[in-house]
């Protein structure tokens, strides 16, 4: 079997090989391998200065400035030390924090830290087309809130938030604003100057870098505090210890570089793919577009194929790289939470797959997926009863099914 | 996930696929699992008069593993009396599959099947 066709570039995408090359330079005796917090030769300088030429890169994406720039291992360990940094340096002010129900884990999983140390946190639902309304978010706010965290474009869903809005809501209210952009950085624009947003995740390795780094983007005017979470040397500005890998940080800076250069031409070339991928599927049956078309990100399009299993059709388009909602994939039983957070009943939560598309991506390639989707998904409903009783007519939430 | 050739066989060419009409007095209907659950099975058996299974029909919506255990049983019941097929373990269709543990409760479901199968027949009867 020859490779699968990669569709699953919110999963990661493949390093550009103009960043690849770049990353080389900083690994061996003939390169520069310093340690750019070496102080006393050569090699440290020149590690430190193609670091900072990296963070200025990276800033300048999301047009901000360098010195606002934090290194991290990644996405999570950002959002980590955003909301832990945040909630544990201004918790004599408040302990109250709001997010929504269908950000990502890192998110989630930190504020139920949280919640064990003390905190309260509001979980907002989303609309049923993934937004946060911006009066739910008001409505939850209260005089000991010192922290929102809304992700900017859902992984799954692809829907992008109204940071904008929230920022002001935010900033008026004098509460700390939080933004997980990994899903978004290189897909739309991402204006710090303009946006009031104090504490922003970005990730490397979806934006055609390297896994592994990551940067947390802390304001300074007005400036916000936060808690280190990683002690040590006093790296970072104090706020997160730790030697810099200085290939990580020249390739996340390449990569933004491109992105920066490039995006606008690919994000129109990437949106026509996908509308070739829609357009192609019309006139199925029972087929859901899952969360906001309109508020989306280009690459990004999540399908339900009603009545069939998620997994079994995996399974039977395994010559494509997508990923599904169902769960079952991952062990436990329960379907997609940002699914079921949007409302989506069961069956739909259980029948969807992520396509999405990147910089690889050719006409060809989604031809091919059409194709096969189409023939697959026949193939499964012609043997599911649930389809059966679909075309009988049955209503199959009135049945009373026995969970097991 | 890797699955074991025998899923990847069943799952590909699945054995007796299809409907047989419920009402009919030898025809014996089981539906068991949840759309909640990510698997529905729904297994019928023919019985003749000498309470002899001879034919059985499935289908199935789940995971290639809930696919190919119902497609399994579907073969195995076949031939075999309603107190030969109620005899059936998860256990024995779990390992002719190789299911990994995580897919333990597709066997279980199977299993379930079956019995609810001759139940329903069972009840027609009296």
């Amino acid at each position: 079997m020859s490779s699968p066709i990669y569709l699953d570039y919110s999963a990661t995408t493949p390093v550009d090989k103009r960043v690849a090359e770049k990353m080389c330079h900083y690994l061996t005796m003939d390169g520069n391998f310093g340690n750019p917090a070496s102080r006393s030769h050569k090699y440290g300088w020149d590690a430190e200065t193609a670091v900072e030429q990296a963070r200025a890169d990276v800033a300048a994406l999301i047009n901000a400035d360098a010195k606002e720039i934090v290194w991290t291992s990644g996405a999570t360990e950002a959002d980590n030390l955003a909301i832990k940094g945040a909630a544990h340096f201004y918790s004599k002010r408040g302990k109250h924090i709001i997010t929504a129900k269908t950000e990502h884990k890192a998110v989630l999983d930190t504020c139920r830290q949280l919640e064990r140390e003390g905190y309260e946190v509001t979980y907002l639902d989303p609309q049923e087309d993934g937004l946060i309304d911006i009066s739910a978010i008001e409505a939850a706010m209260r005089d000991d809130t010192i922290l929102v965290s809304i992700m900017h474009v859902n992984n799954e869903i692809g829907v992008i938030q109204d940071i904008e809005a929230i920022g002001e809501l935010c900033r008026s209210r004098k509460i700390i604003f939080h933004v997980d952009a990994a899903q978004s950085a290189g897909k739309i624009e991402i204006d710090l100057k303009k946006l009031k947003v104090d504490l922003l995740s970005l990730s490397a390795h979806k934006v055609y870098g390297p896994k592994g780094i990551g940067v947390l983007y802390v304001r300074r005017k007005p400036r916000i505090r936060i808690e280190a979470q990683m002690h040590g040397g006093g790296h970072e500005r104090g706020m997160r210890s730790g030697t810099l890998a200085p290939h990580q940080c020249v390739g996340m800076g390449e990569a933004f570089k491109i992105a920066k250069a490039e995006m606008a031409a690919e994000n129109k070339r990437i949106l026509a793919l996908r509308d070739r991928l829609l357009k192609g599927f019309e006139g199925m049956e029972e087929l859901y577009v899952n969360g906001n078309l309109e508020q989306r990100v280009p690459h990004n399009l999540n399908l339900s194929f009603n009545f069939v299993e998620g997994e079994s059709l995996l399974m039977a388009i395994d010559s494509l790289a997508v990923s599904s909602g169902s769960a079952c994939t991952s062990a436990s039983l329960e379907p997609s939470y940002v699914l079921r957070a949007i409302g989506r009943n069961d069956e739909l939560a259980h029948s969807s797959i992520r396509f999405s598309i990147g910089r690889f991506t050719t006409e060809e390639d989604v031809d091919y997926t059409i194709k096969l989707l189409k023939e697959k998904v026949d193939k499964l409903r012609q043997l599911s009863p649930l389809w059966d009783m679909y075309k009988d007519g049955i209503d199959i939430s009135s049945i009373q099914w026995n969970a097991h | 996930m890797a699955y074991s050739d025998k899923v990847m066989d069943h799952y590909e060419n699945p054995r007796n696929v299809g409907t047989m009409d419920k009402d009919e007095s030898g025809v014996g209907t089981g539906m068991v699992g949840a759309p909640a659950c990510g698997d529905v099975m729904r297994l019928q058996i023919k019985v003749d008069e000498q309470g002899i299974i001879e034919d059985a029909k499935f289908k199935t919506y789940g995971c290639g593993s809930a696919i190919a255990s119902s497609s399994l049983v579907t073969e195995w019941v076949k031939g075999k009396t309603l107190e030969e097929a109620g005899q059936i373990k998860n256990t024995d269709i779990a390992e002719e599959l190789a299911l990994p543990p995580v897919k333990i409760h597709c066997s279980v479901l199977a299993e379930d099947a079956i019995k609810a199968a001759i139940t329903d027949y069972k009840e027609k009867q009296s």
